[in-house]
């Protein structure tokens, strides 16, 4: 019989199985540190920002580090860290969409 | 075989003894109306501990659809049922459920879709969602829904594909009529268990209908992955093969209980018919009746009754017709500021074929209307007087349509 797995829409879940997704982002996670819990506890404790991500894209530690290949930059973590350590900041700073060609 | 019992029921019963006999594993519904008595039998015989199925109650058909999605996922053969606007309701998971290739049967006791309400007969729900992807059997008898039901999980569970098993609301839903029940050890011998394709395993997880783009691609993993119009094309393969697999699974149900529906399409008095009636469902019965009257007559008339409408059996409906003078499809149905549904689907199938039949079309039964075998006796002599005249082209005949302004 004919191998049917292919049949319908499946896959082991992994990181980047809709693509590179961090090229939608016009908007970027930036960890300040010296605020992060867990950074100042020296500990892996708090970690709400892993909790909430939506798509999987930050890894626990101290602190937490951000996979910026596929964080779609939603925010969603800025607004529920408790100490205020991420901050969302224009990508046009870091320079991955540059100004003038969002203008053109 | 010799364990068949026969007893007295009625559509909905008999949709209801189907799925108890498939064994099915879930069962879910909403059960105020449009729902009808085939999910309150169930839920009886699953209280009595009589099936042992989980009976889901939802708040919405939306909801009763997604339950069977869900638990058809993982492995369990489901049912559930539905009418008109109910129907309509869960349309978003009518196509969910065919899109992940999941072989749910649902019984749809044809109901016509408000506005202004109305909860009686005509067949405008499911040729609504006749494009979504799910096998569509319209039966003409109560035997037949059971029959068809049971035969529906054999051709769902070998090509991944849900099946509406249609039959005419109170003319077939609510009218009990004597049904032989067939052995459990005979259905059982018919319908192997069902072998999801999808992989549910919490320590093998997946992620099952994730977003899929355009274009084929390579996963996280590296596995080629086929995009949207691959999965549609596959899909559409599959409706088309039904064509093959609901004629073998007739046929085997034939060989294991005596009785066969005709696999796509079936025929009364067609060999030397010159004029052909065309109908689903019940409405397919009642045109035997006319066509018997027309015969003693002296016309030469014959039906061609449609029992699978999805996937449309356009080939056989071709070699059926070729060389007729006169095909009448009557819908119980339309396509509002066209025609009906059927007589677009046997127009296509006969186009640019010489030898073909003029086709005209015919309205009824909308809402509810009555039509007796007289009215449609009377129907197709209009149309051979039409066709005597030369007419090719010609508006749908509205049967029993009363109107004023018709009149003024």
């Amino acid at each position: 019989m004919r191998d049917r797995s292919h049949d319908i829409s499946m896959s082991r879940p992994a990181a980047g199985e809709a693509g590179r997704t961090g090229d939608w982002r016009n908007a970027r996670p930036v960890m300040v540190a010296e605020r992060c819990l867990a950074v100042r506890q020296g500990t892996v404790t708090c970690q709400i920002c892993w909790v909430y991500c939506p798509d999987a894209c930050i890894a626990q530690g101290v602190g937490p580090v951000i996979d910026l290949e596929h964080c779609k930059g939603c925010g969603i973590c800025a607004e529920m860290c408790p100490a205020s350590a991420i901050q969302m900041r224009p990508e046009s700073v870091h320079g991955v969409c540059a100004v003038e060609e969002g203008e053109r | 075989m010799s364990h068949a019992k026969t007893r007295v029921m009625t559509g909905n019963e008999a949709a209801a003894h189907a799925a108890r006999l498939a064994r099915v594993q879930v069962v879910a519904a909403y059960p105020i109306t449009p729902q009808s008595p085939v999910v309150e039998t169930l839920s009886e015989w699953v209280e009595s501990g009589e099936l042992p199925a989980e009976f889901v109650t939802v708040e919405s058909e939306h909801s009763a659809l997604t339950v069977c999605i869900t638990a058809s996922t993982v492995g369990a053969r489901t049912f559930t049922a539905t009418s008109a606007n109910g129907l309509a309701y869960m349309t978003e998971q009518v196509w969910w459920a065919a899109g992940a290739r999941l072989p749910i049967v649902m019984g749809i006791a044809n109901r016509a879709m408000a506005a202004p309400w109305s909860v009686l007969n005509d067949q405008q729900d499911s040729m609504s969602v006749r494009d979504a992807g799910w096998v569509q059997l319209y039966c003409r008898n109560n035997q037949e829904i059971l029959d068809t039901l049971v035969q529906a999980y054999r051709i769902a569970e070998s090509l991944y594909v849900p099946v509406m098993v249609c039959y005419d609301g109170f003319l077939l839903s609510h009218t009990m009529m004597p049904v032989e029940l067939p052995d459990p050890d005979t259905v059982d011998a018919f319908l192997p268990p069902y072998h999801p394709l999808t992989v549910v395993d919490p320590d093998d997880p997946r992620n099952i209908g994730p977003v899929t783009l355009a274009d084929p691609r390579p996963d996280a993993e590296g596995v080629a992955r086929n995009g949207y119009m691959e999965f549609r094309a596959l899909h559409h393969r599959a409706l088309l093969g039904a064509l093959e697999t609901i004629e073998r699974v007739d046929a085997e149900y034939g060989a294991a209980t005596g009785r066969t529906w005709g696999g796509l399409l079936w025929e009364h008095r067609l060999d030397d018919a010159d004029v052909v009636l065309i109908a689903a469902g019940s409405l397919g019965t009642q045109l035997t009746v006319a066509a018997d009257e027309l015969r003693d007559e002296g016309m030469n008339v014959g039906v061609l009754g449609i029992r699978s409408y999805r996937p449309f059996p356009a080939v056989a409906a071709r070699d059926a017709l070729d060389g007729r003078s006169l095909a009448l499809v009557f819908d119980k149905a339309l396509s509002y500021g066209h025609e009906g549904p059927i007589c677009s689907d046997i127009r296509s199938a006969l186009q640019s074929r010489t030898g073909a039949p003029v086709v005209y079309g015919a309205i009824c039964g909308l809402g509810g209307r009555d039509v007796s075998p007289a009215d449609l006796a009377d129907a197709t002599r209009r149309a051979v007087a039409d066709r005597a005249a030369g007419i090719v082209d010609r508006e749908p005949d509205w049967i029993n349509l009363h109107l004023e302004e018709d009149a003024r």
